[in-house]
């Protein structure tokens, strides 16, 4: 039932009787299945995934780097813990490589997300260091194509002329 | 002014351009419109096998080929089609890479038929069949196909057909535009009657990678006795989407490949370089995306069906290809006047059956090799469509 997954990553406004038909299951299944996967924690919600360029001029992204030091036994749970509490926080991920903690960051204006890096992140406790990347431009996301330019056309053509 | 029709040749003035092509034409004046008239694929050609033509041109690789393919292409299609369909080919001798199966069915049609010969064709089917034989000077013998037979040729169909002048049959299946396949027991029929009367058969294969019921496609050569009567011609296009690449290749008796080869030589030299690269690569490492475009156009063809079908459009399941061929003769409309309407009222491109023959009339065309929004969306138009004429 991946591909049901796969379908539902793709538009989740699919009804369950589209579901069923291209999966070639019954309404009741599919049903059951979706229900299944919201319970055990696999289909975590369903969102619009919006442009927010296109809502909204005064809008910017950072990635942001982190290097911190982890608590014995908390590992680094407790400050990922503690900088996923911040509402501009949008995602944080433990990488491996070169820094620790991976933050994204939305706000109102570059210098608002300056801000809150020097203000709020960087004098967290086992904040070592912090390295800021601001986001120019979102070509994909999650998957879908947001420049509607590179969006794919049908370019297929006519074969038969005489 | 020189009158350039009576200077030509006759048989060539005398030929009917495509039907399909009108409505691509409508099409393309107007925006908004959802093209499900298109028979070839909506997906790009797998990424690591355009890596591999580029590559080969970026080293430079950009001369002729062998008359015949590259040996290590003709080698990876005997591999692949021993595999998927259990009959051996020798890559040296029975194996020849085409521009496209287009050119394979050309050069086969062209090498077999005399003046005169009988070439049987069952249609609804692709549209080049009947020109190809009449350019042999050939004589095409339609074998009309029908929904109660799940649009499949049966082996009385054609006894029915057979007269001692009978030197070809062609099996065009999985079928364009039906969507109909034959399975072993129906291939197994007709093989009993090319047997008997002692003909030879051209296999369009071309679609054999799309099939969606319980049991794959089986080859006509796969049959006892078939091998040694039959052509099989298959290709890139549909199978990887390729269809730019212009590959296709022909399986047969070396006898008749060494043939077809002469006329190849001349006519087209070798298949293109850049394309025979990349379909090495295809053939090695491609079964994934097979499987992967397969398992799309299923899901799509579900939708579709089942979306004609409840709007009434009756369809019967189509199990390979990508098209269902529904029946719009509750609409009390004529299949051109069908697709002319529908664009015209909801840009809706489809193609009228009658393009494929005319047993087709009744039917449109409707080709799922497009997204699942856009196939949501243009069922929507249709079922406006029907109940506001």
């Amino acid at each position: 039932m991946e591909k049901l997954l796969d379908l539902l990553s793709e538009n989740a406004r699919m009804t369950t009787e589209e579901l069923a038909v291209m999966l070639n299951k019954t309404e009741e299944e599919v049903a059951n299945q979706i229900s299944e996967y919201e319970k055990k924690g696999v289909i975590r919600g369903y969102h619009a995934l919006i442009d927010w360029d296109k809502v909204d001029e005064n809008q910017a992204t950072a990635l942001i780097e982190l290097k911190v030091i982890p608590k014995r036994d908390k590992g680094f749970d407790e400050i990922a813990e503690r900088i996923m509490e911040f509402k501009e926080v949008e995602s944080v991920y433990l990488m491996s490589g070169g820094y620790d903690l991976a933050v994204t960051v939305k706000g109102k204006s570059m210098q608002e997300i300056a801000l809150f890096v020097a203000r709020r992140l960087s004098p967290l406790e086992s904040v070592q260091s912090t390295a800021t990347h601001f986001v120019l431009t979102r070509y994909k996301d999650r998957g879908i194509v947001l420049n509607p330019e590179d969006e794919k056309n049908d370019e297929r053509r006519s074969v038969f002329c005489d | 002014m020189i009158d350039y029709e009576s200077r030509m040749n006759d048989e060539i003035v005398r030929l009917k351009p495509s039907g399909i092509r009108r409505f691509f034409d409508i099409a393309a004046e107007m925006d908004n419109v959802i093209s499900l008239s298109i028979g070839e694929p909506d997906f790009s050609t797998p990424w690591h096998v355009r890596q591999t033509g580029i590559q080969s041109l970026e080293k430079g690789r950009t001369w002729y080929s062998p008359n015949r393919g590259f040996m290590e292409l003709r080698e990876e299609i005997s591999k692949w089609f021993a595999r998927r369909y259990h009959v051996e080919y020798d890559p040296k001798s029975e194996v020849l890479v085409t521009v496209g199966g287009s050119e394979a069915l050309d050069l086969c049609i062209r090498s077999l038929v005399n003046p005169g010969d009988e070439v049987l064709i069952p249609e609804p089917s692709f549209v080049c069949y009947v020109p190809l034989t009449e350019m042999a000077r050939g004589v095409p013998v339609i074998i009309e196909t029908k929904a109660e037979d799940q649009f499949r040729l049966t082996a009385e169909a054609l006894e029915e057909k057979i007269t001692p002048k009978t030197k070809l049959l062609i099996l065009p299946f999985p079928n364009n535009p039906t969507g109909a396949v034959m399975r072993r027991e129906h291939l197994e029929a007709v093989a009993r009657v090319v047997e008997k009367h002692d003909l030879l058969v051209l296999s369009d294969e071309i679609y054999s990678v799309l099939t969606y019921g319980e049991t794959g496609h089986v080859s006509f050569a796969e049959i006892d006795g078939m091998r040694e009567r039959t052509i099989v011609v298959n290709g890139f296009s549909k199978a990887f989407a390729m269809t730019g690449w212009r590959l296709g290749y022909a399986l047969g008796p070396k006898e008749l490949i060494r043939q077809m080869t002469k006329l190849h030589q001349y006519a087209i030299m070798s298949a293109p370089t850049t394309a025979q690269y990349a379909a090495v690569e295809a053939m090695k490492n491609g079964e994934e995306d097979i499987e992967y475009m397969r398992g799309q156009y299923d899901m799509r063809r579900r939708l579709i069906v089942d979306g004609l079908n409840s709007m009434g459009l009756d369809c019967f399941e189509p199990e390979g290809a990508f098209y269902v061929f529904p029946s719009i003769k509750k609409t009390g409309l004529t299949s051109e006047d069908f697709c002319e309407r529908l664009i015209y009222a909801k840009q809706v491109a489809v193609v009228p059956g009658v393009a494929f023959g005319n047993c087709g009339e009744g039917f449109v065309r409707v080709a799922y090799s497009n997204s699942i929004k856009n196939i949501s969306e243009a069922l929507k138009r249709i079922k406006d469509f029907l109940q506001e004429i």
